[in-house]
């Protein structure tokens, strides 16, 4: 629980059973608002950063906030790429549609995967635009779950408790610390 | 009002300039020291770990700012692309006070005695201009010791039994070994290899008025929190500041240097930070903005005496670009190795540095710095895919679990790996930008090749249960350890700067940082510019004593 006695999100979520953990479409919490994308551009991209990380025992891209964390950049450092975003998550709902007959977000969790691992691995030239657009997604999604919160992604430290990172970060030791296991003064 | 003369303008206050900077002002030049980023200060550190020096991803903030500065980029005849600094092609150094010193990692090596002396050691090498340094590890040894004690360095290298000889041990003790330290310590005793304490840039115990390292997680690409981290922004620049002879203007940009009719320079022209043109002039400029941009404005300074730039006369200014080809391992272990000690980086070896059986050059090995989440995304093994469960399971696994043991390899310098200026692209002062083309010798690959395999073998010593290369690929490296663009030597036809850094043509102008390294060590080339940036400054002031360049 937080200092002044409120849950927090992820106790909330947990202790209310929200975490949903193996169902067939892997995705957390979707929260807007939203800045620079659509409602169904933000779902789409839900859809797709749960994919990349996805939600298990740990939270995944979705409730970490990697979503608005890359809503946010697009209205900022990375506002030169919001055309690239707009095109590409239209380009993946038609490419699935011819596919599968149904948007990215509809389809099954294992129609998700097939789908991303053909286009991640794929030589053809006409798939090389949303390629390189998963590229992008990735690496945003990286920075979204591993960065800092500050930017509006890793809600909770979420990454960083899966991980065991100490927080709030030890900022120095004192030397008689240092005798500690692993360190010899 | 008329501009007041100076004796010597430097131009950027990094390892090379800050030096030159006090040093001269100490001797009673006046100077100007002309800084194009700001001074930031530990205390506006943010600790961002997608915004700092190694990962830009939101942005540079040691600068440059990134909407004023685009560079280009050649990846092929023919396809130029304009590139910002939190682009990896950017070949970015920090562009503030202190320069790279403000937010490096702080290695500090000295380079060994065959590393001045690469082609009388291997040869001549087909596609590489390979040469000697006109100077030896002799010359620059007393300065090497002066940088050691006056800037700082804590660590112990006298394990080290591939050292070049020292006079003077290092000021400050190493760090405690952190976990890393005793993993690797004993397995590479084990393999006949000398392992010993990375000399650092770093406070073990308070020296230079600031106290010790605290040992966090935000270390490399970040300044220093507790100012534990020394640079030149700590140290000399304040006491180059604090002589009177001195002044710092930051926020301005070198436009270009200004000559006379009779091809000598007379100071040099500068956008202030109000973006007013002005004009500064001076009996000396000195060159130290790093190998990328001293080039570069050799290249925009052009004359009716000299067309194509100053001291280019040779077609030699901005050619030979080097960096380090890092390659190493990653190996995991079946227990939690991590510590969350910083700096992380703590041990080292210098057996493969030379005589690597039938192979030219080499490089040192050490333990990687203390590792962030995001900085780790990357490091996956070969046929793990880089997003999914997979992914997540192997950030879980492998995180904690995992030493990276990586190294610079001596770079083969290319004639064609290269800075020159845009003919269309401009900055926002209007001022040509780099435009980057070429890339690495494939000796660098076959080195690191090697290099990486003994990364490997030293992990599996040390218990790793798996491990996988690192290995680096052809492009360009002119980045944090950019060097070779103005190269030294004693023929004016094959090289830009003389042995006391002066260009041949123009004898009071000089480049004073890694623009002139022939050849770039198989170390963090940082302690080296400064040692011969504090050997420059003292043949300059027995230079200037005699004649004041007049």
């Amino acid at each position: 629980m937080s200092p002044k006695g409120r849950f927090t999100r992820r106790e909330f979520m947990v202790a209310a059973g929200i975490v949903a953990v193996g169902s067939s479409v892997s995705c957390g919490k979707l929260i807007g608002p939203w800045r620079s994308l659509t409602a169904d551009e933000a779902n789409t991209l839900a859809s797709l950063c749960g994919q990349i990380i996805p939600e298990d025992h740990d939270l995944g891209a979705v409730s970490a906030g990697v979503v608005n964390y890359i809503d946010i950049q697009l209205a900022g450092h990375f506002k030169k790429l919001k055309g690239i975003y707009r095109r590409g998550i239209a380009e993946l709902n038609v490419r699935c549609i011819e596919k599968y007959g149904s948007a990215f977000g509809n389809l099954s969790d294992a129609q998700q995967v097939e789908f991303l691992t053909a286009i991640d691995s794929s030589k053809s030239a006409r798939d090389s635009v949303l390629q390189k657009f998963f590229w992008i997604v990735v690496e945003h999604t990286m920075q979204g779950f591993y960065g800092d919160p500050r930017h509006g992604g890793n809600r909770d430290r979420a990454s960083w408790a899966m991980l065991r990172l100490p927080y709030p970060p030890i900022r120095g030791r004192f030397r008689e610390e240092l005798k500690a296991a692993g360190t010899r003064v | 009002m008329a501009p007041k003369r100076v004796n010597a303008v430097v131009v950027g206050a990094g390892a090379g300039g800050g030096i030159v900077a006090k040093e001269l002002a100490e001797a009673g030049l006046t100077v100007l020291l002309l800084e194009r980023g700001k001074w930031n200060t530990p205390f506006d550190d943010l600790k961002d770990d997608l915004r700092n020096q190694r990962l830009s991803a939101l942005g540079a903030p040691f600068g440059p700012d990134a909407a004023r500065n685009p560079r280009v980029v050649a990846d092929a005849p023919g396809r130029d692309r304009v590139v910002y600094p939190d682009d990896w092609a950017y070949n970015n150094n920090a562009a503030c006070v202190g320069g790279g010193t403000s937010s490096y990692g702080a290695m500090a090596w000295r380079f060994m005695e065959q590393d001045f002396r690469m082609r009388s050691t291997y040869g001549t090498v087909e596609g590489s201009t390979l040469d000697d340094w006109p100077i030896s590890y002799q010359d620059l040894e007393p300065y090497y010791e002066k940088a050691e004690w006056e800037i700082g360095v804590s660590g112990d290298d006298s394990k080290n039994v591939f050292r070049a000889p020292r006079q003077r041990p290092l000021p400050m003790p190493p760090l405690p070994p952190n976990r890393e330290f005793e993993i690797l310590e004993p397995a590479a005793e084990r393999l006949g290899l000398h392992p010993f304490h990375i000399p650092m840039l770093r406070n073990s115990v308070p020296y230079g008025g600031r106290g010790p390292c605290m040992r966090c997680r935000w270390c490399v690409g970040f300044a220093c929190e507790v100012n534990a981290k020394n640079g030149t922004q700590n140290t000399v620049i304040p006491k180059a500041l604090a002589t009177g002879n001195c002044e710092l203007k930051t926020d301005c940009m070198t436009r270009e240097i200004l000559t006379d009719s009779r091809g000598r320079a007379t100071g040099v022209a500068y956008y202030d930070g109000d973006d007013h043109l002005r004009e500064q002039l001076s009996d000396l400029v000195v060159l130290s903005c790093g190998a990328n941009e001293s080039a570069r404005l050799l290249l925009n300074s052009k004359t009716m005496l000299f067309p194509s730039g100053l001291g280019n006369r040779y077609d030699w200014v901005g050619r030979n670009l080097q960096g380090h080809a890092y390659t190493g391992a990653v190996g995991v272990f079946d227990s939690e190795v991590y510590d969350d000690i910083g700096p992380g980086a703590s041990i080292a070896i210098c057996d493969f540095n030379h005589h690597n059986p039938g192979m030219v050059s080499g490089g040192m090995l050490a333990n990687e710095f203390i590792r962030l989440p995001i900085e780790f995304v990357g490091r996956t093994p070969p046929g793990t895919k880089s997003w999914g469960r997979e992914h997540k399971d192997f950030m879980r696994r492998c995180f904690k679990r995992s030493i990276i043991v990586m190294g610079p390899v001596q770079e083969m310098p290319v004639w064609d790996a290269r800075v020159q200026v845009d003919p269309s692209v401009k900055d926002y002062w209007g001022i040509p930008v780099c435009r980057f083309s070429g890339g690495r010798h494939s000796n660098d690959l076959h080195v690191a090749e090697f290099l990486s395999a003994k990364a490997e073998q030293w992990l599996k010593e040390a218990g790793a249960v798996q491990t996988w290369r690192q290995l680096p690929g052809l492009g360009l490296s002119g980045g944090q350890h950019q060097a070779g663009t103005c190269r030294m030597g004693d023929d004016p036809k094959a090289s830009v700067v003389n042995k006391d850094c002066q260009l041949h043509d123009i004898d009071n102008v000089l480049v004073i940082d890694a623009s002139v390294h022939v050849t770039n060590g198989g170390f963090n080339p940082v302690l080296t510019i400064m040692a011969n940036a504090y050997r420059s400054s003292d043949r300059l002031i027995t230079n200037w004593k005699g004649t004041k360049f007049r």
